[in-house]
């Protein structure tokens, strides 16, 4: 069989944790254990995975057993995120089970006294090894090698090593299949166990009474009278810190009530006027990171300035935040929906003070997660109370306000555009300067902890201002500033404002969100100027051929019909593209909007280029539901607070996106590389963009700032 | 004051607190967890049982209100060996992301088409406008429901 020949270099989650086992398990039963570091947020990346597995080892997808996370036994992957799991964690299970596959198929040929000059013909089929028609061995059959004989000695015991040849992509079988994800037959018929219906042994409920606001100080509260309740177990305050365990859920919302209408809070305005967060952000300090590249062609004639705007917006799980944890002497053990098992470890050593060693972390799947959500500060939550209560297993499910109210929200970021153009209207200079909270503020990579309890002790931990990763990880409110066009220079200043009083931390897509929709609208304005259709116009000033072809590819599946002029009819199209974080996938999107009494986007075309789709339906899923997320975002959203509280309580004061405005939508994979490149936050920016641009185009005016709200158009209107 | 429900066939009398929620009595003391919490106030569905066929939050029902009630919850919908038209049609559709909300979508939805079995468009966005995703599955979620009436059709 031809194979793809190995990587010189291992990918770098193998590199961080090389010994084969920690991956993969093959068992006497026939079953193929796999041990991935990445998680399941509701993505379908557990499913990804397995066909790449299977791919590689010759078996069945059905033989995949995915096992879920724990720290100490699954891999060190650091955070699941930003749209990388295939690339990292799909590298490293490639190249485990080529070596594992490699490594079976020689002890085969050992076993069976195999002519050297035969070995390269031995085959795998479903797991058996054979040799043309004769059926040596199998996976399962070697497995009797490692049976009960403890760790070290089995085939897999082993580390990985570089050079190892891979199956080529061309003789795929079961990657680049649409693949049913095998979670959602479960969820279906209700066997699903999420996070939030784990049921443990001796298991107490927990509440936390969470301040009126984020600056509140807790000046006294009625603790006996909450511990006098019957079946309440606990009341425990440290601070402002303020919770309690009870044998039952219902008891234990109750006490917490009873406790909440006892305290006294001392509150305080901390919070920017919520009307005016462009020269709230623009006051603040800050770092600068500035990109230049190339010099300013000569024969500008002249500039275009516009500025965009994007509000907080909370993160809005469907499912609130959920831990379990249980406390015996010095040992934890805690069951999370985190997104990194590891980071969270590490953040629980801290403010718990106890070694690594004694806190076990174990992912359990939680509901759709977009980003740094309450997981790991309800988990501070349930370890907190647990060790109140030992050898009690204490679960923790935050309420609707909380989650709303409480987990890290994504980031309001303000954004000038200049471009200086020629006599055709083409740019010759393209400058752009955000200002932007950090987007990071994830646990695991600090000195203190980054839990949101732990900051509110009576000896609080420090409350650390979000950062940004570096531009190579990914960064954050830099993340896609830089224009793809052509233009022959660019500047782009990003500016991290501190002294944010609110939890901000990554969202989906990060930065990319507003970004993209500031460059693209922007784009559709200098293309307005220069009296030329969008679509034209950004051809003419893009070279990268995948983005040319995702964006000729949307023009053909949605008949764009080529329009210099908005067509002002009250029903409008219009067009986004990117190329996420400017190295992962292109997406093009065209949404149609009908703008009434409000914005109605009734239909969304999208084209990407993901490369090598390993579950191609998969990738449709996260292509649409970053679409829809958008909409969601583009349409309704921005978080709501006063100068002292949050106001976002439930689903009224926070509106997302229903099934009455839900778009339809249509989704083409633009095939373009071998390499697979991440779906989960592609289209994000470019269906806001998208549907500024068809607002512009069924009213002929231009809407600047998200959410797309019908006073911000009659404003605009009026202007 | 015993209570006394069906729930997906089987009558249960409970002696248990009734100003309970129905949801917070399904979970903890008849171990169906299929009904997720999701906010606690009926905006969000992810509750959602069929009480008597209508399509009811269990979230802000409570128990007493239930008292002498069919109560049907997504795991009485229909099994493997024999399952209901939606959740086949859920499957085939891949109408689900992350699923929290699914057991809400799948009673919504039993109840839209038993008030009405071919549901056009606009029927069927207005008969799960209750029901929140945050997943984006909605596109999904509509087309199965529009897969079952399809099959309604003599």
């Amino acid at each position: 069989m031809s194979t793809d020949v190995g990587l010189a270099v291992l990918p770098a989650s193998l590199q961080a944790n090389p010994r084969l086992s920690t991956w993969l398990r093959l068992t006497r039963d026939g079953h193929a254990w796999v041990s991935s570091g990445k998680v399941e947020l509701g993505q379908g990346i557990l499913g990804a995975l397995s066909q790449i597995v299977a791919e590689e080892l010759g078996i069945r997808v059905e033989r995949v057993r995915m096992t879920g996370a724990v720290t100490g036994a699954s891999p060190d992957e650091a955070v699941t995120s930003g749209s990388l799991s295939v690339q990292h964690s799909g590298a490293a299970l490639r190249h485990v089970c080529a070596q594992a596959r490699a490594l079976h198929l020689a002890r085969a040929a050992a076993l069976h006294a195999v002519d050297a000059q035969d070995v390269a013909a031995l085959e795998v089929v479903d797991g058996e090894i054979r040799l043309g028609d004769r059926r040596l061995s199998s996976y399962w059959d070697l497995a009797e090698d490692e049976a009960g004989s403890g760790a070290g000695t089995g085939l897999l015991d082993v580390d990985a090593v570089p050079g190892v040849a891979t199956r080529p992509a061309a003789a795929y079988t079961v990657v680049g299949r649409a693949q049913p994800r095998a979670d959602i037959a479960d969820k279906v018929f209700g066997e699903f166990v999420f996070i939030h219906d784990l049921v443990l042994p001796r298991m107490a409920h927990g509440r936390v009474v969470r301040p009126p606001s984020p600056d509140a100080v807790l000046e006294a509260c009625d603790e006996d009278a909450a511990r006098a309740l019957d079946g309440v177990l606990a009341v425990l305050r440290d601070g402002s810190q303020l919770g309690v365990v009870a044998e039952t859920e219902t008891l234990a919302e109750r006490a917490a009530a009873k406790l909440a209408a006892s305290c006294a809070w001392i509150e305080r305005e901390s919070l920017p006027d919520a009307d005016a967060l462009r020269p709230w952000l623009r006051s603040l300090p800050s770092t600068a990171l500035e990109l230049r590249q190339g010099e300013p062609a000569p024969g500008a004639v002249r500039t275009l300035r516009a500025s965009y705007d994007k509000p907080f917006i909370r993160h809005a799980a469907i499912g609130p935040s959920c831990a379990l944890a249980r406390s015996e002497g010095e040992a934890l053990e805690v069951w999370t929906h985190s997104q990194a098992i590891y980071n969270l470890r590490r953040d629980l050593g801290l403010a718990f003070g106890l070694p690594a060693e004694r806190i076990r972390v174990r992912h359990v799947q939680g509901a759709g997660c977009y980003g740094h959500n309450g997981a790991d500060d309800v988990a501070y939550d349930a370890a907190w109370l647990a060790r109140a209560c030992p050898g009690r297993a204490v679960r923790v499910q935050w309420s609707r306000a909380d989650e709303l109210c409480w987990s890290p929200v994504g980031p309001a970021m303000a954004i000038d555009l200049e471009a200086d153009v020629d006599a055709a209207g083409r740019v010759l200079a393209w400058r752009h300067s955000a200002w932007s909270p950090g987007h990071g503020l994830r646990p695991g990579r600090g000195a203190t902890p980054t839990l949101l309890g732990s900051w509110y002790l009576a000896e609080p931990f420090e409350r650390i201002a979000a950062v940004d990763a570096p531009r190579a990880a990914g960064g954050g409110g830099d993340r896609n500033a830089e224009p793809l066009y052509a233009f022959a220079s660019h500047e782009v200043v990003c500016r991290r404002v501190s002294d944010v009083p609110m939890r901000t931390s990554a969202l989906r897509s990060l930065g990319a969100f507003a970004n993209v929709f500031a460059i693209e609208s922007f784009m559709d304005e200098l293309a307005l100027a220069a009296d030329e259709d969008p679509l034209a116009y950004r051809l003419a000033q893009l070279d990268d051929p995948r983005g040319r072809a995702v964006l000729r590819a949307v023009a053909a599946m949605s008949g764009w019909t080529p329009r210099a002029r908005p067509a002002g009819d009250g029903i409008g199209r219009g067009l986004g593209f990117a190329r996420y974080k400017g190295t992962g996938a292109w997406c093009a999107v065209v949404a149609e909007a009908r703008v009434e009494e409000r914005v109605r986007v009734l239909r969304l075309h999208i084209a990407v280029d993901v490369g090598l789709a390993v579950n191609p339906d998969g990738v449709r899923q996260q292509i649409e539901g970053g679409a829809l997320q958008a909409t969601s975002w583009t349409l309704f959203e921005e978080a709501h607070f006063d100068r002292t509280r949050m106001l976002d309580t439930d689903w009224d004061a926070y509106p997302i996106l229903r099934f009455t405005d839900a778009p339809r939508i249509d989704v083409e994979l633009v095939p373009g590389g071998m390499a697979s490149l991440g779906a989960g936050e592609a289209s994000l920016g470019p269906t806001a963009a998208a549907i500024a641009n068809a607002v512009h185009d069924a009213l002929g005016v231009r809407v600047r700032a998200l959410p797309l709200r019908p006073e911000r158009i009659v404003q605009a209107m009026d202007a | 004051m015993a209570v006394s429900i069906t729930v997906n066939g089987v009558r249960r009398t409970l002696d248990v607190d009734a100003d309970r929620s129905l949801l917070d009595v399904l979970r903890n003391e008849l171990d169906l967890r299929a009904s997720h919490f999701g906010c606690g106030v009926g905006q969000c569905g992810a509750c959602m049982v069929l009480l008597d066929g209508h399509a009811v939050p269990s979230c802000d029902t409570p128990l007493w209100s239930a008292d002498g009630k069919d109560v049907r919850t997504a795991e009485g919908l229909g099994t493997r060996a024999a399952p209901h038209a939606l959740q086949l049609a859920f499957i085939e559709e891949q109408a689900a992301q992350c699923g929290y909300c699914t057991s809400g979508m799948l009673i919504s939805a039993a109840a839209l088409l038993r008030r009405d079995a071919d549901p056009d468009e606009a029927a069927i966005r207005a008969g799960m406008a209750r029901n929140l995703c945050r997943c984006g599955t909605h596109p999904r979620v509509m087309r199965a429901i529009v897969r079952v009436a399809a099959r309604s059709r003599p």
